[in-house]
């Protein structure tokens, strides 16, 4: 067994949440960099040059990427061989997004109750998924999700018969509702199977999978290439006014599921698609 | 696709002229308002109240900043949706607001409220907030302060970039635009 106290999850969220807002992982700024090269569309091209401009203002000058500095999304993948010492957990973690949000001068986005909808002013609570997996290491994702694209992402409960065409034609319909609204070049991210809330998990969890890194499952593999052509033939463009580039990147996971059912949940991320990974 | 420099507030000839396509650089005065500003404002116009600043002529920019760090008037100050403000727009269009600056797409109420008066609806780029606080100047909290970001601001902007997606006439962009690159049925 192995102790970790729960006063460095806190500093490690906060950090994250700094860290995310301000620089995008390796991953999104090389899918970035290769669409700038290959957009058709003059205005197209422009736009993606502001977005990198836009990029280097943010970290040089602490500006964060983009006002929407999101609903803060934690996956906690916790060993079990672990032991928290030093309080709880969750509270160790919406107390990381706290100071990350207020000292890092990033917006507060959450209300307390959705219908009432009066400001928590530090933007938590955040969305944490535990997992509990093998060994005595605990790996925590921090993920900001901004709402504009949020706000476009479904679930569709196909039926078996519907198979990989109807699934294709799901996320086609789900990136083409979204068009401008939901910043693009988005990254869009696919679960699979499961159940109703499994589906959109695994869309959320395959966000935070390197854009350019494919599914280790053939089939799923040609699904997202071919997806990511499909996509980007739609001439919806950066920021919605036209080109060739509509998605970064196409990433799908996988679950079992019933034998009644198919169902499939489609998270759409803005070119903004913030994701930081720290192992304690 | 024509390329201007406007002042903000602008009258409706100013607006007539615009297409859809054009890119203008916005230098004057503006004013930001999102979901929870809106509900308010259209509430104060149901009870005959007056709206905390004068709509005629006026912007508004469907933006919630992130904090401003210390000596900077603004913090990161990207556009928001504007679909989920399309309630709201076509009563305050009717009022006499000149258009409106946020990304993503109208109704057809407000592509109506639009051509009945003679308005323009810009984009600004999505995503790219921090880019965009550079050509804000100045901003100050004139209403509803206790909404946080999502208070009343007047800003002060200096060749702000925006591209007018709906036009006077009713021509829109993320339409036409998106046809041209098409490459399936």
């Amino acid at each position: 067994m192995r102790n970790i106290r729960t006063a460095d999850v806190t500093a490690a969220i906060k950090e994250m949440c700094i860290e995310a807002n301000h620089f995008l992982a390796p991953d999104m700024r090389e899918a970035m960099e290769r669409a700038a090269k290959e957009e058709v569309s003059e205005l197209g091209g422009q736009i993606l040059k502001q977005l990198k401009e836009n990029m280097r203002l943010a970290g040089e000058e602490q500006i964060p990427i983009c006002q929407d500095t999101g609903m803060a999304v934690v996956f906690m993948e916790i060993g079990q061989d672990v032991h928290f010492e030093g309080g709880s957990l969750e509270e160790a973690v919406n107390e990381g997004i706290r100071q990350g949000y207020t000292e890092g001068y990033l917006r507060k986005s959450v209300v307390r109750d959705p219908l009432i909808r009066e400001n928590t002013k530090d933007n938590t609570p955040g969305i944490i998924h535990y997992r509990i997996v093998d060994g005595d290491q605990v790996t925590i994702t921090v993920a900001p999700k901004g709402f504009g694209s949020e706000n476009m992402s479904r679930v569709f409960m196909l039926k078996p018969a519907d198979g990989v065409e109807g699934v294709k034609n799901a996320i086609l319909t789900a990136v083409r509702d979204a068009g401008p609204n939901a910043c693009p070049p988005m990254v869009v991210g696919v679960g699979i199977g499961g159940t109703f809330e499994k589906c959109a998990l695994l869309a959320k969890k395959a966000l935070t999978r390197p854009a350019g890194s494919h599914s280790d499952i053939p089939y799923v593999r040609d699904m997202e290439q071919e997806l990511l052509g499909t996509i980007n033939d739609l001439g919806i463009g950066p920021a919605g006014l036209g080109g060739s580039t509509t998605a970064l990147a196409v990433n799908i996971l996988t679950y079992p599921t019933h034998i009644a059912g198919l169902p499939v949940g489609v998270n759409i991320c803005c070119h903004v698609n913030r994701h930081a990974v720290r192992v304690l | 696709m024509n390329e201007y420099r406007i002042t903000a507030p602008f009258a409706q000839e100013t607006a007539k002229r615009l297409r859809a396509g054009d890119y203008v650089y916005l230098t004057g005065t503006i004013y930001t308002a999102r979901d929870a500003a809106h509900q308010r404002m259209y509430e104060a116009l149901a009870k005959g109240e007056e709206l905390p600043f004068s709509i005629k002529n006026n912007l508004i920019y469907y933006m919630g900043p992130s904090p401003a760090r210390e000596g900077r008037p603004i913090g990161s100050a990207g556009p928001t949706t504007a679909s989920r403000m399309d309630k709201y727009t076509p009563k305050l269009l009717d009022l006499g607001m000149i258009g409106m600056i946020g990304k993503g797409k109208r109704s057809e109420a407000v592509h109506d409220a639009i051509r009945r008066n003679g308005a323009v609806y810009f984009a600004a780029v999505g995503g790219a907030g921090a880019l965009l606080s550079k050509s804000i100047t100045a901003s100050e909290v004139i209403a509803y302060e206790d909404l946080g970001t999502e208070a009343v601001r007047r800003l002060e902007v200096k060749d702000f970039p925006v591209i007018v997606v709906i036009d006077s006439e009713g021509n829109d962009l993320y339409e036409t635009a998106a046809q041209a690159y098409r490459k399936q049925a």
